[in-house]
């Protein structure tokens, strides 16, 4: 199971934060052939994506083979302050899964 | 293939029947049990949006916007902004002519605001609509993306 980084950025502060989220992820559609074998390469996308503010769900974000290789998935929270925490989890139709946490500036 | 002959016999039976279904076939992935299988799998996007919001009527608004390319060279990496000031519930974005049209959708009932941005691969020119839930009822936006070189096969 290869290690897949996953990176978050915050950006801005107060009323509405951006919260973005980057996966290093295939997002395999199951419809590609391997060019070498011929072979269809089984489809492998993230599912899920779940984003925590200060350890309360606020979005849960489906994704489906149709999201771009390597997923950069944004979302907004309302009403962040200073110091609270944002956490995201994803995982794949493999049962691979990765997060990120980071604090609001 | 056998897991494509099950959804499609299920879909008669009603989305929450397949989600369970699949959560049944796949064991292993807890976070993953209530992933809307049965609109990821539709094929039309009538049959997408009726199967996540239960109704295809959704009414044109002026308070849904998109920020996407009008033209998108790569169709593999198109980038999508999708801002509402509805009191959004969900937001889905589905790409009319992709083999599964439907490619992304966010539950903000937790409490995030009316954003959601996403990089999605089209495999051909299309409209693309931003649904979004709001108050129990559907609205949606759309705008035509031209995509020159396909992203959605090999």
């Amino acid at each position: 199971m290869a290690k897949r980084l996953t990176k978050m950025k915050i950006k801005g502060a107060g009323d509405r934060v951006q919260v973005l989220v980057l996966a290093n992820h295939p997002m395999e559609t199951g419809t590609r052939k391997d060019k070498k074998t011929g072979e269809l390469i089984p489809a492998h996308f993230i599912q899920k994506m779940i984003f925590e503010h200060n350890g309360k769900v606020v979005a849960e974000a489906n994704l489906s083979q149709g999201v771009s290789k390597n997923p950069l998935i944004g979302i907004e929270i309302a009403g962040a302050k200073s110091g609270d925490t944002v956490k995201v989890s994803w995982s794949d139709n493999k049962g691979e899964s990765g997060g990120a946490e980071s604090t609001v500036k | 293939m056998k897991r494509r002959t099950f959804i499609k016999g299920s879909i008669a039976s009603g989305a929450l029947v397949v989600a369970a279904g699949a959560g049944l076939l796949k064991p292993g992935q807890v976070l993953a049990g209530d992933w809307p299988n049965a609109a990821f799998s539709a094929t039309g996007m009538d049959e997408a949006v009726k199967s996540l919001f239960g109704s295809t009527d959704a009414a044109e608004s002026a308070d849904i916007k998109i920020k996407a390319p009008l033209q998108a060279e790569n169709g593999a990496v198109v980038p999508l902004k999708v801002e509402t000031s509805l009191p959004a519930e969900w937001i889905a974005i589905v790409a009319e002519k992709n083999p599964s049209p439907l490619t992304t959708a966010v539950d903000l009932s937790g409490g995030a605001a009316g954003y959601y941005s996403a990089r999605i691969k089209m495999g051909q020119t299309s409209d693309v609509y931003a649904y979004v839930k709001a108050d129990g009822k559907v609205y949606m936006a759309k705008q035509q993306i031209k995509v020159t070189v396909g992203g959605c096969g090999g």
